[in-house]
């Protein structure tokens, strides 16, 4: 076990240099408005903290240290010259406020990539300010609705999303004011279109899909999907989540959608950075172009400007305070110049060979494929139905076993369709080394399955903690450390 | 690997996708470039905006943080790690976050701490839902948001809860001392209002009433949402103590405790509240559990509150949490403390003061408000302020932020503050500069007169 920081503290201990070495005086401030004890921070040296987080960092799995073959999440490798790149002395010193004659120079790396983006996706116009990709989905969802709303179409109050959809889909949908309808998948894996045409009409604002799906296929039919949801007047909206499976290869623009969003912290090798910040820039097609969300970036010969509340009336608006995770969008945009025009099809072709080779090797071991007549995108499904009903051993102990090999696990349980799934993604940047290891990692759990499966539930055993109670977390919530309490 | 998989080429791969949604060349995507050629272009881009001295603040403050802040952060076990699902594989960032949600919740005197919102704004447009639906004795969905709190936190709360069929009602400040008076709030005695936002110190730099303010929130069973700069706590009365009970919600942007001003992002928003309504708090929430011999462990818990579990009847469909800006805000914490970070407000503080006493010599240069403030003050120009600003910006200082056209009845003013990094020289070229603007502008009355109020 590992003290907390505040247990660690010492009343008068301090890291001297980290503050000014004189208080200067604030008693102009009232004795009303001021704090009257200071706040239980640690009292630690810079020693103390440097080895503490360092050592902290140690009991964490990360890109940098292990595989993480994460389906949906596409966590590959993070360029270490895109963080050198981002934080760069000028970009980090840039007030938000700064005027646009001092901005000349992050300005042009927002443009540029906005400019790619545009070409990557097929969209006519990009907005890079949402902070998330489920900020992203909210600005999209909500620029449907500005639409809607603006032509007076306002019977239009559901928005279809498929059964396989990420949780954010419904949930964004319902934060602008939608009820949501599940549409169900076919038992190929693609959206069932008979299904769809019974619901969708002129109640319908839009559909969210996310192509290749979250089943790990193409969806075949999306040019009818397209056509059918176009034709009742609702618009289309595309998850970028899976981006990576056609960069270079597709385009949603070119499938039919009207706005989608992208996940820089995945197609575009940002760092997950233990769960965020991400970046989620928006994409659209014509008619949503007077909605997007400010700020934008416009260029006028070698000038650029910034694109406010001011220039674009019919905007959503911002969605953040300045201009959203700038730091994060340098990051992609160096990424992006490194990849280049030949690098962008590289991803897709790649990380769909990896996906389509573990596939194979993992169904020549025995792993059952949810879809095995489909092609596998980026990413795949194997089920352990059979483990679970026969040995009593689920898929989080599986999962879980897979950490004692130095894996991280797949998405467990996700997409909800598919019982005791994996959803595996093992991302272009893994080289078939690593991939052959993690296939023999399987193997090896799944004759443990067969021969002692009480090890695998009682995993993971070489972690710095054993299996977590979750329901002791939730029952008896402790969320903060308090000096009293531990007395 | 193409002959276990059974095809020819890498092509044969992308069968499923039909022709006419193939994609041609992307002609118009630049080449590869190296890491090189890459830190020659970005590097150069990043010159040209210079490192002017900047006075500017208006919700994002130029600290010092310290080293150790960012080399620990960018180890790629922090920097490159997934959100911690898969808790025994994450007890580093878990354990870091408990200590975080503990940390701010020592300094805000709240109960409970999430594991972070995008930004500051973002975080009170949460603040919002989440008051509409914890005050269970309120059936309106009217909110009073004070016209004093950050032009662009307004914007972004309307424009994130406005499907949802909330109303933010705006309340006047006053006009001699730019604070939020407790006469404001009168028309709505008895009146059934969902939730008051109270900023400290507010968009102006002034302190509010916070205690008088909590009061009639709690008087009128309205809920009580904090909007607070973290730096400022260190030196501020907590919010968990205003009014005695202490306010219900608290948030605010955590940028000063180590994020870099990089250009607006990424930062995080910080979100507390009492303990009686966690269940009605979204994003992720870290709590501290047992592992099957008993250890202590740390884990995601209340997950069913989340999209990933509640779908569309989730608290909300935020999905990340800022972790990378919340293990630097955490380690900048550590290393500061209470002491360090009282000392870095109260530099700031007096930098600002210094620098509000010495703009005041320059005829016609007055602090535009007489209440108490928290290192940063709006001032008032006999000239337009866009134009100082762009003389000064010429001379390589950003003088402080244009408040004309979120406030045109405040007349020509700006926004300025000067942090702990600021020097004497600095401060005093800026006094400097801006008197010769002044002058040459041969004290023609500004453009935009007051109105008369």
């Amino acid at each position: 076990m590992m003290l907390l920081i505040q247990e660690q503290s010492k009343p008068g201990r301090r890291a001297v240099a980290q503050a000014p070495l004189r208080k200067a005086d604030t008693s102009d401030i009232p004795e009303q408005f001021r704090r009257r004890r200071p706040a239980a921070l640690p009292e630690v040296s810079e020693l103390q903290v440097v080895r503490h987080y360092t050592r902290l960092s140690q009991r964490n799995f990360s890109i940098d240290t292990e595989f993480y073959p994460l389906g949906s999440c596409t966590m590959k490798y993070n360029p270490r010259g895109a963080n050198e790149h981002a934080m760069l002395p000028g970009f980090l010193a840039r007030h938000p406020e700064a005027p646009e004659s001092h901005s000349q120079g992050f300005m042009a790396c927002l443009f540029d990539l906005q400019e790619m983006l545009k070409e990557l996706t097929g969209m006519q116009a990009v907005s890079l300010s949402p902070a998330a990709g489920a900020q992203g989905e909210f600005a999209g969802v909500a620029m449907i609705r500005a639409y809607h709303d603006e032509r007076g179409d306002t019977g239009r109050t559901e928005i279809l999303v498929p059964d396989a959809a990420h949780g954010t889909n419904p949930a964004s949908a319902v934060m602008c004011g939608y009820k949501t309808r599940e549409i169900p998948t076919g038992s190929n894996g693609d959206v069932d279109v008979e299904a769809l045409k019974t619901v969708v009409g002129p109640h319908t604002a839009g559909i969210m899909l996310t192509n290749p799906s979250t089943l790990g296929v193409f969806d075949r039919g999306i040019l009818e999907i397209a056509g059918l949801v176009h034709e009742a007047g609702g618009l289309l909206y595309y998850d970028g989540a899976n981006l990576n499976a056609i960069l270079g290869k597709a385009r949603p623009g070119d499938m039919g959608f009207d706005v989608i969003h992208m996940n820089l912290h995945k197609t575009f090798s940002t760092p997950h950075g233990g769960g965020g910040p991400g970046s989620g820039p928006v994409g659209v097609s014509e008619r949503l172009i007077p909605y997007l969300p400010v700020p934008m970036v416009t260029r006028d010969g070698d000038d650029y400007s910034w694109l406010t509340e001011t220039e674009c009336p019919r905007s959503i608006g911002r969605l953040s305070a300045f201009a959203g995770n700038a730091g994060v969008i340098l990051r992609a945009y160096s990424y992006a110049r490194m990849l280049g025009r030949e690098g962008m099809s590289r991803v897709a072709e790649y990380s769909t060979l990896n996906a389509n080779y573990m596939l194979k090797m993992l169904q020549e071991a025995g792993f059952e494929a949810a879809y095995p007549q489909r092609r596998a995108t980026h990413e795949f499904i194997i089920t352990l139905r059979t483990q679970a009903r026969e040995r009593g051993v689920n898929t989080m102990d599986f999962a879980k076993r897979l950490l004692d090999y130095g894996f991280h696990a797949p998405t467990t349980y996700f997409p909800l369709l598919v019982p005791e799934c994996l959803l595996i993604e093992p991302t272009e940047t893994e080289d078939k080394g690593t991939l052959d290891a993690f296939i023999q990692a399987m193997r090896t759990v799944q004759g443990e399955v067969a021969e002692d499966p009480e090890l695998v539930k009682g995993a993971p055993h070489t972690l710095p903690v054993k299996r977590l109670d979750d329901v002791r977390a939730a029952r008896e919530l402790d969320l903060a450390w308090n000096a009293l309490a531990e007395d | 690997m193409l002959e276990a998989i059974g095809v020819d080429g890498i092509e044969d791969l992308f069968e499923e996708i039909p022709d006419d949604l193939r994609c041609g060349d992307l002609e118009s995507i630049p080449p590869a470039m190296s890491e090189l050629e890459v830190s020659q272009l970005m590097g150069e881009r990043a010159r040209q905006d210079g490192q002017p001295a900047c006075f500017i603040g208006a919700g994002a403050y130029d600290h010092h943080i310290p080293a150790a802040v960012w080399q620990i952060a960018t180890r790629g076990e922090f920097y490159s790690a997934y959100t911690p699902y898969q808790a025994e594989a994450s007890q580093g960032t878990l354990q870091l976050l408990y200590e975080y949600q503990s940390m701010m919740t020592a300094l805000t005197g709240m109960e409970v701490s999430n594991a972070s919102m995008y930004d500051g704004a973002s975080a009170l447009a949460e603040a919002i839902l989440m008051a509409v639906r914890a005050n269970r004795k309120s059936k309106s969905r009217r909110i009073l948001i004070p016209r004093a709190l950050h032009p662009s936190y307004r914007r972004v709360a309307g424009n994130i809860v406005k499907n949802q069929d909330i109303e933010l009602v705006e309340l006047p400040f006053d006009p001699e001392g730019g604070h939020t008076d407790i006469s404001a709030l009168e028309p709505y005695n008895g009146e059934d209002i969902a939730a008051l936002v109270i900023p400290q110190p507010n968009f102006f730099g002034v302190l509010e009433d916070v205690d008088a303010l909590t009061g009639w929130g709690h008087r009128n069973k309205v809920l009580t949402i904090a909007v607070v700069n973290p730096l400022a706590m260190s030196v501020l009365s907590p919010p968990g103590e205003w009014g005695g009970e202490g306010v219900d919600i608290c948030c605010g942007e955590g940028q000063p405790l180590g994020a870099p001003l990089s250009s607006g992002g990424p930062y995080f928003g910080f979100l507390c509240c009492r303990q009686a309504i966690v269940r009605q708090m979204p994003g992720r929430i870290i709590g501290r559990t047992l592992d099957q011999d008993g250890n202590r462990g740390f884990a995601l818990t209340l997950q069913a509150r989340e999209q990933h579990i509640r779908r569309s009847k989730a608290t909300s469909n935020i999905c990340t949490n800022q972790g990378l800006m919340v293990t630097t805000a955490t380690i900048h914490l550590a290393l500061l403390g209470a002491e360090g970070l009282e000392r870095t407000a109260a530099a700031c503080h007096a930098n600002t003061k210094s620098l509000v006493e010495q703009l005041s010599i320059i005829p016609g240069v007055s602090p535009r408000f007489n209440r108490p403030v928290f290192h940063e003050r709006l001032i008032s120009l006999p000239m337009e302020a866009e134009a100082a600003l762009r003389a000064l910006a010429a001379h390589n200082i950003l003088g402080g932020l244009d408040i004309s056209r979120d406030y045109p009845e405040l007349g020509s003013a700006i926004l300025t503050c000067a942090t702990e990094k600021r020097t004497p020289g600095e401060i005093g070229d800026f006094v400097d500069k801006l008197s010769r603007v002044i002058s040459l502008q041969g004290g023609t009355p500004c453009q935009l007169q007051p109105k008369e109020s």
